[in-house]
């Protein structure tokens, strides 16, 4: 099993499925979120309370959802890199970073934007956005510590060893509506039972979901491929790889 | 929904549209980062197989 996996996760095969991979996972997401954005901009109704301005949802709760995601599997990954020495893990961590922050920025300016007419104000030092904000930063602190070391081993070990630190934050953010007294509203989809939202608003917002999930696929592979190449370019197999 | 009810948005559209408009652009800015980390990735390792071809 172990040879397998080993094989699975050898830099010319991780390269290989990546190529074909991307593709696909930018089609179907191009497909999943022009769906979801065109229902939910245009043929869900208006909620009773928040009007029009909840069509906000429909991109800052993937983003949201995408941001712990992203740290997620760059804290899995770095810990596999660490653990078992694969080198492709610590190529996937790398790679995984800008994206997450990206998505975190995404998440953050979109409820600030939703907050200003909600709440009456951009930002709040709330434990929901607080700890969303830690993530961020946990973002940057990983993507500038790797290249701080001029052995890149050591780089992928510190970044590694920070993004594991960092994972506490994701339940801390996931949970704080329910652990402290927070501005922001509880789960709307995530919740036991029947979901907050009726099915006319969930669809479309469940499309998006998965639309940035194959998104955040299609990403990873390109970027995952180009850290590939930058640590393997003295290897025999890049020479078959790049011949056009 | 008419269409200037559709750009209103109900009055908050000067929010929602922000959104839609940011998140198009942190879309865009991956694909287009990730294609360029990729040029460039595959640029150095082409000069790298060159060099180490020459010094043979």
């Amino acid at each position: 099993m172990w040879t397998w996996f080993y094989r699975l996760a050898s830099p010319p095969n991780v390269y290989r499925v990546t190529g074909s991979l991307a593709p696909w996972f930018l089609t179907l997401a191009a497909l999943a979120i022009g769906y979801g954005t065109i229902a939910g901009l245009v043929f869900a109704p208006p909620d009773y309370q928040q009007g029009d301005a909840f069509r906000i949802i429909y991109v800052h709760a993937p983003s949201a959802w995408l941001s712990l995601m992203s740290y997620t599997t760059m804290a899995v990954a770095g810990a596999i890199g660490l653990i078992w020495r694969i080198k492709v893990a610590h190529a996937v961590s790398a790679a995984v970073a800008p994206i997450g922050a990206s998505f975190t920025l995404l998440a953050l300016v979109t409820g600030s934007l939703w907050g200003r007419p909600m709440w009456g104000t951009y930002w709040a030092w709330d434990p929901r956005l607080t700890s969303e904000l830690i993530l961020l930063f946990l973002y940057f602190g990983v993507m500038s510590l790797r290249p701080a070391f001029e052995d890149p081993g050591r780089g992928d070990r510190a970044a590694a060893l920070l993004g594991i630190v960092g994972v506490i934050n994701v339940p801390i953010i996931h949970y704080s509506v329910l652990w402290w007294n927070s501005l922001h509203q509880g789960a709307t989809v995530a919740k036991l039972g029947k979901p907050a939202i009726d099915s006319s608003m969930l669809w479309p917002l469940l499309s998006n979901f998965l639309g940035f999930m194959l998104f955040f696929g299609a990403v990873l592979c390109l970027r995952l491929r180009g850290e590939v190449l930058n640590r393997e370019r003295q290897a025999t197999w890049v020479r078959e790889a790049l011949k056009p | 929904m008419n269409h200037s009810d559709f750009w209103s948005m109900g009055a908050y559209g000067r929010y929602v549209w922000p959104c839609f408009g940011f998140a198009a652009m942190v879309l865009g800015w991956n694909l287009w980062s990730a294609q360029r980390h990729l040029a460039h990735a595959r640029l150095r390792a082409q000069r790298a197989l060159a060099m180490a071809e020459s010094e043979t």
